[in-house]
């Protein structure tokens, strides 16, 4: 073998000493000659390498250290309320009142702060419902126009100062009057007797901004109370009772328990409407017919001469109207929203006359015992400078009373030596007064009520009071010179209902409600019941109205304006005309067009020799020759948010005869400037689309349920299907559960109550007047309402396409009417879903489709992809954009922040949102049930809207558990009254529409 | 000495010799910026100027100050994007898809065309990302591993598609064109005289010799570069019109959408080569290089794909009617007969009628015509992505949520701003870059030019390589044939 030849690679490796050799095995020669290089040896072990890493190093700590971290604070109880645990909301009874509405109120409250409000299903009134306005009450509770402190003259004073100087000037102040709106707490009423008798010439006047003081007149000085429930045929003139009147929630449940139907039941109560103004409850009505103001006196007449007299003279809907309540006997109910006395009069005698077992004078209601004529004296007397002490009781005349301005000069002159407001803010009135001692919100108060006679109800306070104020019954029992707190006086009332058992009380306090007739009764109103006769000889001498005629109504949302500060309630669209943030003049089409007045346009109002600028709202149903403004705005000092909303009308209110008069004559004249209209819809007919939705008559139904609702079906090779029978998708599987909803249509009556339950329930923003008309309100819920249309595509054959189309955007002169609550529909094949790039919305194993806000970047493509046009996006910060402070303060301050929900986030700028189905609730309800071993029981969890539904139109529930009351309602309506919006397009919706069935003989085209 | 060829019109006019060419374009680049070039950028940054302001208030307000709604969730923005993309269409389509069909007259025009293609998919990139509302999160929608577990993208989403189509577009297209210019550079690099000048163009030029070797890969890379750039023309834009072609909005749903969209993006392009062709070309003094017959050649195109267009919105028509569907049916009566008609007539008179003119040879050969038509174009251009999106949006299903879109000032602002940042850059193109690519021209003005081969028949590729001088390619592709 021969040796391979040996290649050397320099003379060290020849000679290979131990030194080379030491060193050959190493990757880098290590005898560098770095330090003859460098000389000094600091060089030599901190080389470059070092430097950078330290370098880098220190610019990183520096760089660090200089970022600081948002410190928030989270500090645990010291001493742990009893009740109270971190994360677990407390339900606590309570009633809301003011002074107008009686809801039974259940009070959720987090950390002992209330955030919301649902319906007490123990209360045998509202049964569980509760109205928008009551909804949205809980945040005025942290509304910070409220007055914080005891005031004199408007600056901060000591309570014991202004007590003792109010005492003082009380003892001589002779004639004091207090002023109140319509007080229902039994107890309250006897502080106010207590006073009185410590203050001999105290007079205590009710007034109502709504007055109900002709009704109360017609019945004996007492209010009947209603169930629509046992009227077959109601006939309603001008009474707005599903919206305004009276007790709207407690209506709404009776009214719509004669208009479900269901294939087992196929009968419904038949409505006719008479009225000016195109009402909520005019909109459910089977048969609308516009009157003028001035024509409703004779509608009665001729009713009263159809149904008593010797028969009915007048249009053919009338004569029907009449024929049918004659028919209907005990079963027949008329409700007159009229304050003319006479009007009244004549209503009671023809239900007397019918019999009808629907109107209730033994057990009467509470809710309105303001007397028109005794407020009126009261006040001439104020001006005529006749009285030395007014207390204004939570009321506040000088805005919305007909003679609030001359009251105000009064109270600004002096003509009153002592003024007292108990206001909770210092408002038109309140800034006028000496003194203020706020009350409490009802949320911080003790209170008793009784809405209808022998049914009690109860307040109590779900957190301690935020300010320096003082329950106003303290206050009065104070200045009365009664030592005893307001609640030690309550207990001591209602003995006589609880007997001196504490858990009877402890029970009345828990379920919020008692009934009894223990505690004294008001006295009824003064005042004789007119004859037939005697009112149509009044109808007849009654006044002419001369040219356009104003209507003056009152909005479901801001009502009459005392809550006017609360921007849920602001910004909760009209039923109706889905107008927000302030008043307008609803105008016919017909006026406007031959007046040349466009949507918009301003036009300066002029009646009583006041005048105000509103824009112009086209309004169809509205009467002919008559237009219609809502009163309860135009305030000018409630705070941020109601200031300069609107103009206030009710100084165009008259008083006649005692009575206000919502109407008047009024001229109309264009300014040349124009406001637009903040509407939440903008398209107002539903262009004949069937698969939107859908509505049949009570004819068709009773013939065959199976005919009413149109299903779409798609060809296939084995024939018509079901568009969900054809699908390229896979399935969903769900294991465990499958939440939906049902909604009635038929029960629907669209108030508007979810609309604000759900903003409440999922801390929704409020965005203001100017970024809805950039249509951009933030309401997750909505309610879509459509008026019917002259045309239809019938008329495509003979019309055209073209001008069909155009003819079908235009409303009818007087519509029918149909609501569509709308909100995330959930779709089982969601084209939301697909569409994210970043996967930010996806579906949940129990069929819910979820909004992952932390991964959304913004695309908004899922909101383009969405049929239902649901979802909605944050454009701008709406908690910390200086432009939403005076909207949406309440996500600005700590005091507001208290409302917010603390199970739901307060979305970011950029992101997508919308309807959750209230996953924080199925959540909650599931870990109770696993708490307790065992499923989640029907009905135990429900959604914020579903919750607050007066009507109980939307039914929540678990579609895999076949004995749900959802899962039996699809079952037993499934190809009769069943559909999904848009099925056609094969979403596979959780949420399922139940067909409208109107009780006429044929559908109006839509 | 110029030979005319008696059967072809000649591709380069007034005999230029290879010295010319190198001449005429390099003196843009090396002579001292003229007035009229300093005065367009001023207004070109003043446009800048705008689109960073608009910027601002977007990123630091919210999307809300654009016009946007509920039930209009994009407008201005998709549409300006769409509009950007389109646009970018033409330079690839003549530097990728001509080189394949070997039409030598493109080699005038290819440079600039396909920096306004970069330029453009510039402009278009910035709408996706600031259109998001939270574009500081714009990286989310990149596949990347993260510390989240399962977070992934939605590979189902038109979106995620847009996001690799228009990366890779972009890539790829940058590269095609940087390959382009390295010998054009190395010219210029060789002639330059200032010190910064010498650095700058010989770092751009990347040790470019002009060598046999460098030659082949050049060419090479070209070709792969066309090759991979040709699916792209058709791709991008294909995937563009997913974003609206899979979503369940009538007037989106269509299956037409892909080929008419790309035919839409063809067109418009070609209307903005031409309208930025016939500026350089006079203010460049380069009538000789661009031709009429050029302009003509891209007239025929916009023409073509201007009548794929028309066909395509009126087959959208009749496939609404022959489908049955109501919803479809009436988004398209209200696009011709809605609140939107001015914007739906606008672009059926821009898009198909006013192409049609190119049929009169006297508006092909029409200088002036031929700019007003350019700019109608891009206009019905812009007005058709705006007509199918917001008047597809603006009355979908539920008659509830109709509404009406208007821009916002930021709106305008924005989409100006992006005009301001293309003529920018490209007017900084067209001052430091070659605008005209000289390496290829000059391998087409051998055709023309007497002492050049003639044609023998042979394969070209076969040919003897010439000398070269100045960066002239010595075996630059050459090709006789127009035919084959």
């Amino acid at each position: 073998m021969q040796e391979s030849p040996k290649y050397w690679k320099g003379i060290e490796e020849l000679e290979n000493s131990p030194e080379f050799v030491k060193n050959a095995l190493t990757e880098f020669a290590d005898f560098l000659p770095v330090k003859e290089t460098y000389g000094s040896s600091d060089a030599a072990v901190a080389p470059r390498r070092d430097f950078l890493k330290l370098m880098g190093f220190g610019i990183a700590a520096a760089t660090l250290a200089s970022c600081e971290t948002p410190i928030k604070k989270a500090i645990p109880y010291l001493n742990k309320p009893e009740e109270v645990d971190p994360g677990i909301a407390n339900f606590y009874a309570s009633t809301y009142f003011n002074g107008q509405d009686y809801n039974s109120v259940l009070v959720k409250t987090r950390e002992g702060r209330p955030i919301k409000l649902e319906g007490n299903p123990e209360s045998p009134i509202t049964r569980g419902g509760l109205s928008a306005r009551a909804q949205a009450s809980v945040l005025s509770l942290y509304d910070g126009a409220r007055l914080q402190h005891f005031a004199i003259k408007g600056k901060k004073a000591e309570k014991d100062r202004v007590d003792q100087e109010i005492r003082t000037a009380l003892a001589g102040a002779g004639r004091t009057v207090i002023v109140s709106p319509t007080i229902i707490s039994p107890s309250t009423k006897k502080v106010i007797a207590e006073f009185a008798s410590r203050y001999p010439g105290t007079e205590h006047v009710m007034y109502d901004v709504n007055s109900a003081s002709g009704l109360l007149r017609a019945n004996g000085g007492v209010l009947p109370s209603y169930d629509f429930s046992k009227a077959d045929v109601i006939v309603s003139l001008g009474a707005d009772f599903l919206g305004t009147w009276i007790s709207p929630v407690e209506f709404a449940r009776q009214y719509v328990a004669n208009r479900k139907v269901s294939s087992d039941k196929r009968t419904m109560s038949r409505h006719f409407q008479f009225e000016s103004a195109l009402t909520l409850t005019g909109s459910n009505a089977d048969v609308r017919v516009p009157v003028k103001p001035s024509e409703m006196g004779a509608t009665a007449v001729a009713l009263y001469n159809g149904v008593v007299g010797g028969g009915a003279a007048g249009s053919a809907q009338l004569k029907k109207a009449a024929a049918e309540l004659k028919a209907a006997g005990s079963r027949g109910l008329v409700v007159s929203g009229s304050n003319d006395p006479a009007v009244q009069a004549l209503v009671t005698a023809i239900n007397q006359s019918l019999g009808s077992a629907a109107v209730d004078v033994a057990a009467p209601s509470m809710v309105r015992q303001g007397d028109d004529a005794r407020m009126e004296r009261a006040v001439k007397d104020i001006i005529g400078g006749q009285v030395g002490a007014v207390i204004f009781y939570n009321a506040n005349p000088v805005f919305d009373h007909p003679m609030g301005a001359q009251l105000g000069e009064a109270l600004k002159g002096g003509k009153v030596k002592t003024t007292i407001s108990l206001n909770d803010r210092l408002d038109e009135t309140g800034s006028l007064c000496t003194y203020a001692a706020p009350d409490h919100h009802w949320l911080e108060s003790w209170n008793d009520y009784e809405p209808k006679r022998g049914f009690l109800s109860l307040a109590q306070p779900a957190i301690s009071p935020l300010f320096a104020t003082r329950q106003a019954q303290d206050s009065l029992l104070t200045w009365a010179g009664n030592p005893t707190s307001y609640y030690n006086y309550l207990r001591t009332q209602w003995k006589a209902v609880t007997g001196s058992d504490a858990k009877a009380w402890d029970k009345a306090v828990h379920d919020g409600v008692a009934t009894g007739s223990a505690l004294a009764a008001p006295a009824a109103q003064a005042g004789a019941a007119m004859g037939a006769a005697e009112a149509i000889s009044a109808i007849n001498s009654a006044p002419k109205f001369t040219g356009v005629e104003l209507c003056i109504y009152e909005k479901v949302g801001v009502g009459n304006g005392t809550e006017a500060n609360n921007p849920w309630l602001q910004e909760l669209p009209d039923p109706v005309s889905k107008a927000t943030w302030g008043n307008y003049v609803a105008v016919p089409r017909k006026m406007a067009e031959e007046k040349d007045w466009a949507q918009g346009d301003v036009l300066k109002v002029t009646a009583n020799g006041k005048s105000i600028e509103l824009p112009v709202l086209i309004q169809p149903g509205q009467a002919a020759g008559s237009v219609a403004i809502a009163l309860g705005y135009g305030r000018t000092q409630a705070g941020k948010v109601a200031d300069k909303v609107g103009e206030n009308v009710l100084p165009f209110a008259v008083l006649r005869n005692g009575a206000i008069m919502y109407a008047n004559s009024v001229t109309l004249e264009k300014t040349g400037a124009t406001s637009p209209i903040a509407q939440t819809q903008t398209h107002h007919t539903i262009m004949d689309r069937k698969p939107v939705v859908q509505e049949s008559t009570l004819k068709q139904y009773r013939e065959n349920p199976k005919e009413v609702t149109e299903y779409e079906t798609i060809s296939t090779p084995d024939g018509p299907q079901k568009p969900n029978k054809v699908s390229l998708w896979q399935d969903y599987e769900y294991k465990n559960h499958h939440w939906g909803m049902a909604i009635d249509l038929n029960s629907c009556i669209g108030c508007g109550s979810c609309v604000v339950g759900c903003q409440a329930e999922n801390n929704v923003a409020v965005v203001g007047k100017q970024e809805v008309i950039n249509r951009r309100e933030m309401h997750w819920m909505r309610i879509d309402r459509y008026y019917s249309s002259d045309a239809s595509k019938e008329d495509f054959e003979t019309k055209g396409k073209l001008d069909t189309y155009a003819a079908m955007e235009d409303p009818s002169e007087n519509p029918s009417v149909i609501f569509q609550p709308m909100m995330c529909q959930h779709c089982n094949h969601a084209p939301c879903e697909t569409v994210c790039p970043v996967l930010a919305t996806t579906h949940s194993s129990e069929g819910l489709n979820q909004m992952t806000y932390n991964r959304c970047v913004g695309t908004r493509y899922c909101a383009n992809n969405c049929p239902y046009k649901v979802r909605r996006f944050n454009w701008f910060s709406y908690y910390s954009n200086e432009k939403f402070e005076a909207v949406n303060g309440h996500m600005f301050t700590d005091l507001g922040r208290m409302v917010l929900n603390p199970d739901v986030t307060v979305r970011a700028r950029g992101v997508m949102e919308k309807c959750s189905l209230c996953v924080q609730r199925i959540q909650l309800g599931k870990l109770e049930a696993k708490k307790q071993k065992r499923r989640p029981k029907d009905g135990e969890i429900v959604s914020a809207c579903a919750q607050s539904c007066p009507t109980q139109a939307i039914v929540f529930g678990d579609m895999r558990d076949p004995e749900s009351r959802l899962s039996k309602l699809l079952r037993r309506e499934d190809g009769e009254r069943a559909f999904h919006v848009l099925d056609a397009i094969n979403v596979q919706p959780n949420m399922t529409y139940l067909t409208k069935i109107r009780n006429t003989e044929e559908v109006r085209n839509a | 000495m110029q030979h005319v060829s008696p059967v072809r019109e000649p591709l380069v006019t007034g005999g230029k010799t290879y010295h010319d060419v190198t001449q005429d374009v390099c003196r843009q680049v090396e002579a001292a910026p003229n007035v009229r070039w300093m005065a367009a950028l001023a207004v070109a940054l003043f446009f800048l100027g705008v689109f960073f302001y608009s910027v601002y208030r977007t990123l630091w307000y919210g999307i809300g100050e654009w016009g946007l709604n509920k039930t209009v969730g994009w407008a201005w923005d998709i549409t300006n994007f769409v509009w950007w993309v389109g646009i970018g269409h033409a330079g690839t389509l003549i530097s990728a898809v001509l080189l394949l069909f070997r039409q030598k007259w493109r080699t005038s025009i290819n440079r600039a065309a396909e920096a306004m293609t970069i330029f453009a998919v510039i402009c278009a990139a910035m709408f996706p990302v600031l259109h998001m509302g939270r574009p500081w999160l714009a990286y989310w929608v990149f596949p990347l591993q993260n510390t989240f577990g399962s977070l992934w993208v939605n590979f189902n989403s038109p979106l995620l598609w847009d996001v690799f189509a228009i990366s890779t577009y972009f890539t790829v297209s940058l590269v095609f064109w940087y390959t382009g210019l390295v010998p054009d550079f190395a010219t210029i690099r060789d002639r330059a005289k200032g010190p910064i000048a010498k650095v700058a163009y010989s770092l751009l030029s990347m040790g470019w010799k002009g060598s046999a070797k460098h030659w082949s890969r050049y060419e090479t890379v070209s070709l792969i570069l066309a090759g991979v750039s040709t699916p792209l023309v058709l791709s991008v834009h294909t995937i563009v019109s997913m974003d609206f072609a899979t979503s369940v909005v009538p007037g989106w749903h269509t299956t037409i959408f892909p080929p008419y969209f790309v035919a839409g993006a063809i067109f418009s392009g070609f209307a903005m080569v031409l309208t930025l062709m016939l500026i350089t070309r006079v203010v460049f003094k380069l009538e000789d290089y661009i031709t009429l017959e050029h302009i003509a050649l891209m007239n025929k195109i916009m023409m073509v794909t201007g009548s794929i267009v028309g066909v395509a919105y009126i087959t959208e028509f009749f496939i609404a009617w022959y489908s049955g569907v109501e919803f479809e049916q009436y988004a398209f009566i209200n696009r011709a007969t809605g609140p939107y008609w001015w914007a739906y007539w606008s672009m059926m008179t821009c898009n198909v009628i006013s192409p049609q003119l190119v049929w009169f040879r006297r508006i092909r050969y029409s200088i002036p015509a031929t700019f007003v038509l350019s700019i109608i174009v891009n206009i019905g251009m812009w007005f058709e992505r705006f007509v199918i999106i917001v008047t597809s949006l603006h009355r979908d299903y539920l008659p509830s949520s109709w509404a009406m879109f208007s821009p916002s000032i930021i709106d305008i602002g924005i989409y100006v701003g992006t005009l301001g940042l293309f003529f920018t850059l490209f007017l900084l193109f067209a001052k430091f870059f070659p605008v005209i690519n000289m390496a290829e021209v000059k391998s087409v003005l051998k055709y023309t030019v007497d002492n050049g081969p003639t044609y023998t028949g042979h394969d070209p590729h076969h040919t003897t390589p010439q000398t070269a001088t100045h960066g002239v390619p010595a075996s630059a592709p050459v090709n006789y044939d127009k035919h084959d």
